[in-house]
C-alpha cells in the first residue's frame, strides 16, 4: 500500500518524567515534500524528530511512516512492540542529520560513509566505496576521502554527515538544526547541499531557524510551541500572515 | 617598519641557571650511588652477571611473560564483556556483572590464587550436567587445575574485575551522539558497541590498561607461593641453594625492569594508533624526531 503520505502523526505524546514534552502532535508530510519545523527552544522539535525514527518511544498516539507504525506492529486489535533488529531495519530507511554532526571521529570521511552500507545493508565494500566517492563528490568534497572529521571545517563535516545518511538510500531525511552549530559563512554551503537534495525529490523534515531557507525551499511550514503544532501551512502564508498570536510573537523576534 | 628591525636583532634565549644546579647535584648523588653499588661486597656483581642469562632464569622469565600475557588476555576479554554487561538494559545481566566485580575486587588476589590452587583438594570430581541429575561430562579436577592453571585463573579472573571498571569508564566517555548517529543509520546495539563505541573508548582505556599490564607483570611474582617456577620463585630457589639471595634478587629486578621497559614502549605506540582522528596532527615519535635531526 503506497500512498503519497510519508509521515502521519496523530495525537503523538511524549513525556520525560513529569514533563509532557509532546502534547498531541498532528501533522502530515507527503512524499517529496520539504517540511520545515520552526519553534522556540524547548518546544519539542528535536523530540518529535527523534520519535519519527524511534530514537524516542512514543507514549501515546499514532506515528506512521510510509504506511508502517513506528516501533510497533499491529496484528488484529493489538500493538506488538518490535524487536531491536526490526527497529534497526526501519531506522536504516530514514536518514538523520544532527546539529553537532556526530561523525565517527576514528573513521575517515569515506569510512564514515561506507560503514552502514557495508555493515547494515551488507553491500560489498567495493560497491560501497564507489558509491561513497560519488556522494562525497555530490556534497562537494571529492578529494577529502581520507580526511578525518577533526581535520574538516564544521561545514565540511556536516556535508559528510549528509552524505553518510544518503549512503543508506533513505526514503526520508530528518534534519535537526543542521546549521545551528556553524559559523555564519559556512551555513550557505550546507544549505546549498540541502537545496540540491530537495530538488532531487527527497522527502525532508527540517528543524531550522533559517527562515530564508524555509521560505525558499520549504513546501510546508510547521510552527511548534510547548509540545503542540500551533500553526502550519505554505511557508509564505505562515511567515507573512500568521494567524496565531504565539506565531506572531515568535516571528517578530526572529525575522 | 619597526617589526622588520626587530627581526634583525640577535635573540638572547631565556637562561635556566636552576637546571644547571639541579644537574650538578644529581650527578654527585649518582656518583655516590654508583660507588656504593660497586664497593659493597655483599652485592657480588660477578654472581649477578653469572646468573643474568642463566638458562633457568631465562626460562622462568619466559614463564613470567607468558603468564602475564595470558592473565591480561583473560582480564581484558572478561573486562570488555563485564563492562558491556554492566551497561545492559537487562537488570539481571548488569546485576551479575556488578556482583562479579564486587567479589573479585573485594578479596585479595593472593587468596584467590591460593583458592584456585587448593580447590581440587576439596572437590572429588567435576561434572557438567543437570544439577542433582544426570551428568554429561565427568573429570577429576586435579588434572584440570595445575599450578600454571591456578596462577592464570587467579590472576586473570581478578584482573577482569579491574579491567571491567576501566572499560566501563572508557565506554561512558564516548559521546552519546555517537550512539545515536549509529542507531539512526540502522546499526544494532551490538554493532554500535563494536564498531563505534569501543574503538573510541580505547583511547581512554589503553593508558590504564598499560599500567595494569606492567602491574600484572610484577604481580605474577605472588604465584611463587604455589610453587610455580616464574622469576621470583626461581630466584628464591637458586638463592637459597647457593646462599646468594641478594645477587639473585638483583638479577630478577633487572629482568623485571627490562620487560616493563619494553611494555612501556609498546604502550606508547598503541596509544598513538588509537589516537588517530582524535588530534588534528600526531606529534612525531622519538624515533621520527631523531631521524629528522639526522636527515637535516
Ligand atoms: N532525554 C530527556 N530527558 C528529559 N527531558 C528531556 C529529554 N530530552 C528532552 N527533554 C526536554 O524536553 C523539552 C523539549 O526538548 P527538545 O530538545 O525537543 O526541544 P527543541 O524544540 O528541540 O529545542 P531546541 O530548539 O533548543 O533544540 C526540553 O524541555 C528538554 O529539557
Ligand atoms: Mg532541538
Amino acid at each position: 500500500m503506497t500512498t503519497d503520505v510519508m509521515v502521519r502523526a496523530e495525537g503523538v505524546r511524549k513525556r520525560f518524567g513529569l514533563v509532557e514534552v509532546l502534547r498531541g502532535i498532528d501533522l502530515v508530510a507527503t512524499r517529496g515534500e520539504v517540511m520545515c519545523v520552526l519553534g522556540p527552544s524547548g518546544s519539542g522539535k528535536s523530540t518529535f524528530l527523534r520519535c519519527i525514527n524511534h530514537l524516542e518511544k512514543v507514549d501515546a498516539g499514532r506515528l506512521v511512516v510510509d504506511g508502517e507504525l513506528v516501533g510497533y506492529e499491529q496484528r488484529g486489535e493489538r500493538l506488538y512492540e518490535l524487536r531491536e533488529a526490526e527497529v534497526a531495519r526501519k531506522r536504516a530507511e530514514i536518514g538523520m542529520v544532527f546539529q553537532r554532526f556526530n561523525l565517527f571521529p576514528h573513521m575517515t570521511a569515506l569510512g564514515n560513509i561506507v560503514e552502514a552500507p557495508v555493515r547494515v545493508k551488507r553491500m560489498s565494500p567495493k560497491a560501497a566505496d564507489k558509491r561513497g566517492r560519488e556522494l562525497l563528490d555530490r556534497v562537494g568534497l571529492s578529494g577529502r576521502e581520507d580526511t578525518y572529521p577533526r581535520q574538516l571545517s564544521g561545514g565540511q563535516q556536516q556535508r559528510v554527515a549528509i552524505a553518510r545518511a544518503l549512503a543508506m538510500d533513505p526514503k526520508l531525511m530528518l534534519f535537526d538544526e543542521p546549521t545551528s552549530a556553524l559559523d555564519p559563512e559556512l551555513v550557505g554551503e550546507v544549505l546549498d547541499v540541502m537545496r540540491d537534495l530537495a530538488t532531487s525529490g527527497m522527502t525532508m523534515i527540517v528543524v531550522t531557524h533559517e527562515i530564508g531557507f524555509a521560505r525558499e525551499v520549504g513546501d510546508a511550514l510547521v510552527f511548534m510551541d510547548d509540545g503542540v503544532v500551533v500553526e502550519s501551512g505554505p511557508p509564505k502564508q505562515v511567515l507573512t500572515n500568521p494567524q496565531h498570536d504565539r506565531t506572531k510573537a515568535f516571528l517578530s523576534k526572529v525575522l | 617598519m619597526s617589526s622588520d628591525r626587530a627581526s634583525d636583532l640577535p635573540v638572547v634565549p631565556v637562561r635556566h641557571p636552576g637546571r644547571w644546579v639541579a644537574a650538578v647535584v644529581l650527578l654527585v648523588l649518582a656518583a655516590m650511588l654508583g660507588h656504593w653499588l660497586a664497593a659493597t661486597d655483599g652485592l657480588h656483581w660477578h654472581v649477578v652477571w653469572h646468573y643474568l642469562f642463566d638458562p633457568t632464569i631465562v626460562a622462568s622469565a619466559r614463564r613470567t611473560l607468558v603468564l602475564t600475557a595470558l592473565a591480561m588476555l583473560i582480564g581484558v576479554t572478561l573486562g570488555v564483556v563485564l563492562a558491556v554487561m554492566r551497561l545492559s538494559a537487562n537488570p539481571i545481566v548488569s546485576g551479575c556483572a556488578w556482583v562479579y566485580v564486587w567479589f573479585f575486587r573485594g578479596t585479595p588476589v593472593l587468596v584467590q590464587v591460593l583458592f584456585w590452587y587448593n580447590l581440587p583438594a576439596v572437590m572429588h570430581s567435576l561434572s557438567v550436567g543437570v544439577p542433582f541429575g544426570p551428568s554429561w561430562f565427568h573429570t577429576d579436577p586435579k588434572t584440570l587445575i595445575t599450578q600454571f592453571g591456578a596462577a592464570m585463573l587467579g590472576l586473570g579472573l581478578n584482573e577482569g574485575a579491574y579491567m571491567a571498571e576501566i572499560v566501563r569508564a572508557g565506554i561512558l566517555s564516548v559521546d552519546e551522539g555517537q550512539t545515536e548517529a549509529a542507531q539512526a543509520l540502522g546499526m544494532t546495539r551490538m554493532l554500535t558497541m563494536r564498531r563505534v563505541v569501543l574503538p573510541q573508548a580505547m583511547r581512554v582505556v589503553i593508558p590504564p590498561t598499560g599500567n595494569e599490564t606492567i602491574s600484572m607483570l610484577k604481580t605474577t611474582s605472588i604465584v611463587s607461593v604455589i610453587g610455580y617456577a616464574e622469576l621470583t620463585f626461581t630466584a628464591q630457589i637458586i638463592g637459597s641453594r647457593t646462599f646468594q639471595v641478594i645477587p639473585l634478587f638483583i638479577v630478577i629486578s633487572i629482568w623485571y625492569l627490562a620487560m616493563t621497559s619494553v611494555l612501556t614502549v609498546g604502550q606508547y605506540y598503541l596509544e598513538r594508533y588509537f589516537a588517530r582522528g582524535a588530534a588534528r596532527a600526531l606529534a612525531p615519535t622519538p624515533i621520527q624526531r631523531v631521524r629528522g635531526w639526522v636527515g637535516r
